[in-house]
């Protein structure tokens, strides 16, 4: 790894819901949660459902504040009309009132980028997920598959440092999440942006990531993290690559069984 | 080797991609032609039972005349300039009193929608005023603003303003926790911008609803705003009925029921346009 300054800094990142039944008034879901993002890196979280995997991606994006830590961004340049983040959710999230071209320019707004230039950036991002096609539909006329696309590409349009992806793949059946998974890397590949991607699919994190950080417990902590070294692209039947999510998920049983969440 | 699906394989049963499943025999609509026919054919009956109970001397033709005797009634109602006259003077209330009530009223329903402090702030006040009916009002509409066209409007915004408030109400509080999220994760996190990307978009089919259910209350309140002798379709409806001809007293009621369809009518057309995206 090059020692560049990284990307995303998160130190000692703590987080709690008001909980009024508890002594202290609060529960900790999230505790000493520490994470160095590089440039260009695809760092993949995973953990059983209410972990506090979402949570933690709405912190980074400043949606939530944490309790205690820090979350210290490099800004890249220049950021005139760009966003630090660009975050995709599981539900593709589109505002039905407006075309395909305008959700994914929603994010352009506000940011003084004139009418035309706003289009065209629009266009260019639905073009990276291949949609050019659909920028005048309206999103009810677009399948799931399609409608999460539109969401990424809403998300790619504001130029973000950034790509915090909070399952999106999770509501889509296998055979479109495969061939989105495929082209989240070749996007990834092309735009060489920075991806935050949270999953409760251990095979999904092996396949996409650099990194897998395993989150369990409660309160929530990093039980592992491993990098995968497997050169891209990958078979999805790769040995090492299944050998290693079978590690995650035995670590995971193992945590389960002895109490540890 | 390629053959064409048979039809009792289960993937025959999929719809090509694209094309929208068929509805199931519940929802299946009849022809347009027969429902046009069918409604068509109720106007009929009723026109021939209204036209048979006073000729068959089932009621006295000035209790009720027969329809075949309103043209003639309209005709000379138009030649002598009271039409026009009225409809007019009514048409005045009706716009200013629902532009009024309308624009008042969503206005204060979106502010409190989105308020959760001015919601408590004013709900008992909106408990304690909002059973009150318009014409309740009329006493001090006359007291406040004479026998005058300014009279016949407050007493139509009143009943204008609590549809549209509480629709409006209702829609802005309903608006998907999800989207708001959405604005603010993508940089749009003042309530103005708020306001205008997510809310009144959202809100925008609940708001056009009540809207609508106003533009027909609207024309009740110019009826009854205008009983008490403010120059109007209503007035005109009392002189007529004072002097027994009933005739003229359903000329006007046709009227409103033309001109509130007219209304209707247009403001499905603009609302179907503006609602365009909805599956």
């Amino acid at each position: 790894m090059a020692q560049t300054a990284p990307m995303i800094e998160i130190r000692d990142l703590s987080l709690a819901f008001p909980n009024p039944a508890s002594p202290d008034g609060r529960t900790l879901v999230l505790r000493d949660f520490n994470l160095s993002v590089a440039a260009g890196e695809f760092i993949a979280i995973v953990g059983a459902s209410g972990v506090g995997k979402s949570t933690l991606l709405r912190v980074v994006a400043g949606l939530v504040p944490p309790n205690s830590g820090t979350v210290a961004h490099a800004r890249n340049g220049a950021s005139k009309g760009r966003r630090p983040y660009g975050l995709v959710f599981q539900d593709a999230r589109l505002l039905p009132w407006r075309t395909v071209r305008a959700n994914v320019a929603f994010g352009l707004e506000g940011l003084g980028l004139p009418g035309a230039e706003r289009r065209r950036r629009a266009e260019e991002a639905l073009a990276l997920v291949g949609l050019a096609d659909k920028a005048g539909r309206w999103p009810h006329q677009l399948s799931g598959g399609q409608r999460q696309r539109v969401a990424i590409a809403r998300a790619l349009a504001v130029d973000p440092d950034l790509l915090m992806m909070d399952e999106p793949f999770g509501a889509l059946d296998a055979i479109t999440r495969q061939t989105l998974q495929d082209e989240l890397l070749d996007l990834w590949r092309r735009t060489s942006k920075t991806i935050l991607f949270v999953t409760h699919d251990i095979d999904e994190a092996v396949y996409l990531a650099d990194r897998v950080i395993l989150l369990a417990g409660s309160p929530a902590t990093v039980r592992s993290e491993d990098r995968i070294g497997t050169a891209r692209p990958r078979a999805r039947d790769d040995n090492a690559a299944r050998a290693l999510a079978t590690r995650i998920r035995d670590r995971l049983s193992d945590l389960m069984d002895g109490g540890g969440i | 080797m390629t053959s064409p699906t048979p039809p009792d394989q289960p993937g025959a049963a999929l719809p090509a991609p694209g094309k929208r499943i068929p509805p199931s025999a519940f929802l299946a609509k009849p022809s347009r032609r027969y429902r046009g026919l069918w409604a068509l054919l109720g106007v009929i009956a009723f026109l021939v039972v209204w036209e048979a109970v006073p000729r068959l001397g089932l009621v006295r033709p000035v209790l009720l005349p027969p329809p075949s005797a309103i043209p003639q009634a309209f005709a000379a109602e138009v030649r002598s300039g009271a039409w026009t006259a009225a409809i007019l003077q009514s048409l005045g209330h009706y716009l200013w009193g629902l532009v009024i009530g309308s624009v008042g009223g969503i206005a204060a329903g979106v502010l409190t929608g989105m308020s959760r402090r001015l919601e408590d702030f004013t709900s008992w006040v909106v408990r304690l005023l909002r059973p009150i009916p318009g014409l309740a009002w009329v006493p001090f509409a006359i007291i406040w603003f004479g026998v005058t066209p300014t009279a016949a409007i407050f007493i139509i915004v009143l009943g204008v303003f609590w549809i549209n408030y509480f629709a409006a109400l209702g829609a802005v509080q309903a608006v998907d926790r999800d989207l708001l999220e959405l604005a603010d994760a993508f940089g749009h996190r003042s309530t103005p911008a708020k306001l205008v990307k997510i809310v009144l978009p959202a809100a925008s089919g609940a708001i056009l609803a009540g809207l609508r259910t106003g533009l027909g209350q609207a024309w009740m309140s110019v009826v009854a705003a205008e009983l008490f002798g403010v120059p109007g379709l209503g007035q005109r409806m009392m002189q007529a009925s004072s002097l027994l001809a009933t005739d003229i007293v359903i000329v006007y009621m046709a009227t409103m029921a033309l001109f509130y369809g007219l209304v209707d009518m247009g403001f499905v057309a603009l609302r179907d346009r503006m609602m365009r995206w909805k599956a």
